[in-house]
C-alpha cells in the first residue's frame, strides 16, 4: 500500500474541503473496495479523507419515502424493517451480494462508487483504459467471459459489479450529493455512465462531490418484485447476469413494470422500449418473452461471453414471472422457482 | 500525534489511537496505512487472527468490532479509533466463562476443522452471525457463513457446530 495523508472529517464541509485540497484524494468509509484496490496498487491516493464520523448514518422518512444516508451499511439497509416491508427488492439485492462481513462494513455510498471487478483493471501488468487511460483494453479479445454485452465501447467492456445499484435503478431512486457549490440530486439512471471514450469515469459524480444519501421514491413495489442473480457459484460471487424486476398489476393486466439488469453493462442496464411493451398487457410468459427479446436484440457479445445473451433473455422472463406471481427469489434457498 | 478533526496528518506520521482489545484498553501509535489485521498480528502478537488472502475474500481475518464481524484485513486501524475489538483470543472471555466459548466447544465436539487455519475466522464470524440473529435454517447459516472459506472442506461439520449452538441458545 502506498503512503498517504490522513484526514478525519467531522462535518460534510470539512470533508469536501479536505478532498479538494489533497492531491489525488479519496473519501474512505467501509474501505472494502478501496483498501483492496490500494493493496493491488490500482488505487494510489495521496490522501484519504475518513468520512466515517459524518452524520450520514441514518435511514430517515422524507416526503413519504425513505432516505438512506451514505454511511448506512449494506447490512443495516438490508435488514431495516421499513426497507424489508416497503422496498423488499432492495433488501433482497443487497443480500444477494458479498458476505456478512463485507456487508457489515460496506456503506451505501461506497456500494454506488465501487469499481469494476474486470481482471485487467486489477492487474497492473496488463493494459486497461480504466486504470491507465490510453493503455488499451486487455479484455477486448482477451479473457472476457464476465464482461459486458450492452453499451460497451472500443475502449472498455467492463461491467458495474453492484447488486444494490440494480435494484435502485429499477426503483428509480435518486442520489443526493454535495459539493463546493451546494447540493444536487442525480437520478440513478444518470449516476453511472457508459465507458465511451472515458472509461476511467464510472459515474457523473464530480471529484469534489460527496454522496449524502440515496433517496427512494414513495412506490416500493412490495407486492410484485424479485431480484434474480445468476453466477458461477451459489454465494459470494459477482453476477454473470442479474435482474431486478418490479411491477404493479391491475388484476392480470400490467399497470407499471420496470426491470434493470446487472452484470451486463458499465451501469445497471434498462431498456425503456422493452419496459413500455409490458404496460397494459396481460402478465403472461408471452408478454415477458417479447420484452426480453427486445432487450437482447441490442446485445453485442464479446469473444467469450456469448452465453450471456441467452442467459439474460431467460433471466428477464423468469424474473418478470417471479415478480408477477408475487414469489420473489429467495437469497438463501438457491433453487430458482 | 493526536488526530484533530479536519486537520491532515502527513504521510509517515504515527497517530495515537485507543482500542479496547479483548477487554483491555490500549493506547497505540500507528501509521495510517496499518490494517487492523497487521496491528493485531505484528504489533500486539495476537496471532490467533489469521492472514489468508489479505483481500477480504477468505474470512480468516474475521474479528468482532463493537460486536460486529468484519474482515480485519480491509480495515485501517486508525479508522477504528475508540472501538472494542474481540479476537479469537477473547472469545472465551466473551462467552463469560474461563473455559472455551460455546462455539469453540461445539467445533471440537463436531470435528469442525482439519488444518485449523480458517477456524479463528470461522469462530468469530459465527459469533457475529449468531448475534445478528437473521439465520434460522441450515440454508441460512450456509449463506450467512459464505464469507469464510475452508480449504479442507469441513463445511458440513462447521454448520453442524453452529446449528448446535444456535439451537441450544448458548451464544455467549
Amino acid at each position: 500500500m502506498n503512503r498517504f495523508d490522513y484526514v478525519r472529517a467531522g462535518t460534510v464541509e470539512e470533508a469536501v474541503k479536505a478532498i479538494a485540497a489533497g492531491a489525488n484524494a479519496r473519501f474512505i468509509a467501509g474501505g472494502t473496495n478501496l483498501v483492496d484496490l490500494m493493496k493491488y496498487n490500482v488505487e494510489r491516493p495521496g490522501r484519504l479523507v475518513d468520512i466515517t464520523r459524518l452524520p450520514l448514518d441514518r435511514i430517515e422518512e422524507r416526503d413519504g419515502a425513505l432516505s438512506i444516508g451514505a454511511l448506512v451499511t449494506n447490512s443495516t439497509v438490508a435488514y431495516d424493517e421499513r426497507v424489508k416491508s416497503r422496498y423488499p427488492v432492495l433488501s433482497s439485492a443487497i443480500l444477494a451480494g458479498a458476505t456478512g462481513q463485507l456487508r457489515n462494513a460496506a456503506t451505501t455510498g461506497g456500494n454506488l462508487l465501487q469499481r469494476t471487478r474486470c481482471y485487467y483493471f486489477y492487474d497492473e501488468g496488463t493494459p486497461c483504459n480504466k486504470r491507465l487511460p490510453g493503455s488499451g483494453c486487455g479484455a477486448i479479445g482477451g479473457v472476457n467471459r464476465i464482461h459486458a454485452i450492452f453499451g460497451t465501447s472500443d475502449k472498455c467492456i467492463a461491467t458495474h459489479p453492484s447488486d444494490m445499484c440494480v435494484a435502485l435503478a429499477a426503483l428509480e431512486a435518486e442520489v443526493r450529493v454535495a459539493g463546493p457549490s451546494g447540493e444536487r440530486t442525480i437520478p440513478m439512471a444518470e449516476f453511472h455512465r457508459l465507458p465511451g471514450d472515458e472509461p476511467e469515469r464510472d459515474t457523473t459524480l464530480k471529484s469534489d462531490e460527496i454522496v449524502l444519501s440515496v433517496d427512494l421514491p414513495a412506490e416500493g413495489f412490495a407486492g410484485h418484485h424479485t431480484y434474480l442473480k445468476l453466477r458461477d457459484r451459489l454465494s459470494y460471487a459477482f453476477a454473470l447476469v442479474s435482474v431486478a424486476a418490479v411491477m404493479e398489476l391491475d388484476g392480470q393486466t400490467i399497470k407499471t413494470a420496470r426491470f434493470a439488469l446487472g452484470g451486463v453493462a458499465h451501469k445497471p442496464w434498462r431498456n425503456a422500449e422493452a419496459e413500455g411493451m409490458l404496460v397494459g398487457k396481460p402478465a403472461t410468459r408471452e408478454t415477458f418473452a417479447a420484452a426480453a427479446d427486445r432487450v437482447v436484440s441490442k446485445a453485442q457479445a464479446q469473444s467469450e461471453n456469448g452465453f450471456k445473451v441467452e442467459l439474460a433473455r431467460r433471466a428477464i422472463v423468469r424474473a418478470l414471472e417471479q415478480a408477477a406471481a408475487g414469489t420473489p427469489q429467495s437469497q438463501s434457498d438457491k433453487r430458482i422457482a | 500525534m493526536l488526530i484533530e478533526s479536519g486537520s491532515p496528518v502527513a504521510a509517515d506520521t504515527r497517530v495515537e489511537i485507543s482500542l479496547t482489545i479483548n477487554g483491555e484498553a490500549r493506547t497505540l501509535q500507528v501509521a495510517p496505512w496499518t490494517t487492523l489485521l497487521d496491528l493485531l498480528r505484528e504489533r500486539l502478537d495476537l496471532t490467533g487472527t489469521k492472514k489468508g488472502c489479505d483481500h477480504g475474500q477468505c474470512g480468516a481475518c474475521t474479528v468482532l468490532v463493537n460486536g460486529t464481524r468484519l474482515n480485519s484485513c480491509l480495515a485501517l486501524a486508525v479508522m477504528k479509533d475508540g472501538a472494542e475489538i474481540t479476537t479469537v483470543e477473547g472469545l472465551a472471555r466473551m462467552g463469560g466463562g474461563n473455559g472455551l466459548h460455546p462455539l469453540q466447544e461445539a467445533f471440537v465436539e463436531h470435528d469442525a476443522f482439519q488444518c485449523g487455519y480458517c477456524t479463528p475466522g470461522q469462530l468469530c464470524s459465527a459469533a457475529g452471525m449468531l448475534a445478528e440473529g437473521h439465520a434460522r435454517t441450515r440454508d441460512e447459516i450456509r449463506e450467512a457463513m459464505s464469507g469464510n472459506i475452508c480449504r479442507c472442506g469441513a463445511y458440513t461439520n462447521i454448520v453442524d457446530a453452529i446449528e448446535d449452538v444456535m439451537q441450544s441458545g448458548a451464544q455467549g
